[in-house]
């Protein structure tokens, strides 16, 4: 019998929030190992367990998985959430991958120094904006379907429900102009599991604040 | 009658060269466009060809392909170099991973100034020699096998070879504490689709240069400064 998926990483967001979205997605329990020191961080180099010395890690199938593409491929390919052929899949990366883009400024807010983040904040609205949303709200309005690709639930969903999200909490009407994207964001915010994983109490975590940032700066660095 | 498979960057590495390498490996021709002027990418926006306005594009299958990894995971399960099942795919993914976090501290070493190229210089051959040339030395020297994964030719030899290719062109004898790598190096290196692609003449593209990153900078406007890392 196999074991749950466990997470090695600190308790927070960080690369690791999009592995717990796509496993909560897909009804997938999973078991997480919290790196508080960097002892903690130290011990999983030593004992041969991260291919490059970092985190993400999830332990799967067996499985030493870190690089968080390569974790995500994986687990949406298992659950059939990776499209139906090569060209679904290609759709998929294409959405994925800006969407990552976009996640990295996201992530990358509450790490910006004082004088730099005012127009680190304009940047990632412009971006947000003006590049990012449009594509999908153009993806949506010109099919009509409620998934982003093949008119069936992908990750390609989940990720970019997690990003609206993180983008609304950094501007709560960044939405405004996206009738689109609000109503599939209602729509798939509505779907069991990713509803259960929106509730209180599940393994979603919140945003960073910036008094965790320097208990990170000493794990990492 | 197959499309063709046609490219649309600068005329110089960044993130296409990837994408050259793969296609190469693969005995795949393709075109080029090669961006020399602002007009130029301001046509293919306006064309609604780039849908994040950005390159590398790649025209395939009648797919106007952007983002450079789903590129390079399109071909490569395309042209079956991804692996046979879930399993290898995620090594293949786990090992190209780390390839490309190799080669993007490369990738800025262009635009840096010539005081940080000395310091990006130092970090590039510290990441390989500490980080990841180790990782990739102790996969083969465990399973003994001519290639990274599967004991077949994939994806993840080919970008493999790559990145060692462009660390030693920071630091020609990086890879002396490594036999299992030189010996990949040679091997892979000798696989005719890759041989022809390193002989001159082929579409490979040479260090960038000054040039280069002057041609970049003009068709994005990007001239911000780019710091080490």
């Amino acid at each position: 019998m196999s074991g749950k998926p466990k997470l090695h990483y600190f308790n927070g967001r960080g690369r690791m929030e999009s592995i717990r979205w796509l496993l909560a997605a897909a009804g997938v329990e999973f078991e997480e190992c919290f790196l508080e020191t960097k002892d903690d961080l130290t011990k999983l180099q030593k004992d041969g367990s991260l291919m490059f010395q970092q985190v993400p890690l999830v332990e799967i199938d067996g499985m030493k998985m870190v690089q968080t593409r390569a974790i995500l491929g994986y687990i949406a390919a298992k659950y059939n959430l990776y499209g139906k052929d090569l060209k679904e899949r290609a759709l998929i990366d294409m959405y994925v991958e800006a969407i990552t883009d976009l996640n990295e400024l996201l992530m990358t807010h509450t790490f910006q120094p004082a004088d730099k983040k005012e127009q680190h904040f304009a940047t990632i609205v412009d971006k947000a904006t003006n590049r990012y949303f449009p594509v999908y709200e153009k993806v949506l309005k010109d099919h009509g379907q409620e998934f982003l690709v093949g008119n069936r639930f992908s990750r390609a969903d989940v990720q970019l429900l997690e990003t609206l999200l993180m983008a609304e909490e950094c501007k709560p009407d960044i939405l405004a102009k996206f009738p689109l994207l609000q109503s599939f964001k209602a729509r798939i915010s509505n779907i069991p599991t990713i509803k259960k994983f929106l509730q209180p109490g599940s393994q979603r975590k919140p945003p960073l604040q910036e008094k965790d940032v320097p208990k990170l700066m000493k794990i990492f660095h | 009658m197959a499309q063709k498979t046609k490219l649309y960057y600068f005329d110089g590495r960044g993130k296409m060269e990837s994408v050259r390498w793969l296609l190469a490996a693969a005995g795949v021709e393709f075109e080029e466009e090669f961006l020399e002027t602002r007009e130029q990418y301001e046509k293919l926006l306006k064309g609604g060809s780039l849908i994040f306005q950005q390159v590398p594009m790649v025209e395939i299958d009648g797919m106007k392909m952007v983002q450079t990894r789903a590129i390079l995971n399109y071909i490569a399960a395309k042209y079956n170099l991804y692996g046979k099942d879930l399993k290898e795919r995620a090594l293949i993914d786990m090992y190209v991973g780390g390839t490309d976090d190799l080669m993007s501290f490369i990738m800025t070493f262009p635009f840096l100034s010539a005081e940080d190229k000395e310091k990006q210089r130092a970090l590039i051959v510290q990441k390989a020699t500490s980080r990841y040339f180790p990782a990739y030395e102790k996969v083969l020297k465990d399973h003994g096998q001519d290639f990274l994964v599967g004991n077949n030719f994939t994806w993840a030899d080919v970008h493999l070879l790559e990145a060692i290719f462009m660390v030693e062109e920071k630091k020609t004898d990086v890879l002396s504490g490594f036999p299992h790598l030189q010996a990949f190096k040679t091997r892979i290196s000798s696989i005719p689709t890759i041989k022809k692609f390193l002989e001159p003449g082929s579409q490979r593209k040479p260090v960038p240069d000054d040039k280069y990153v002057e041609t970049v900078r003009r068709v994005l406007c990007m001239y911000n400064d780019i710091k080490a890392d």
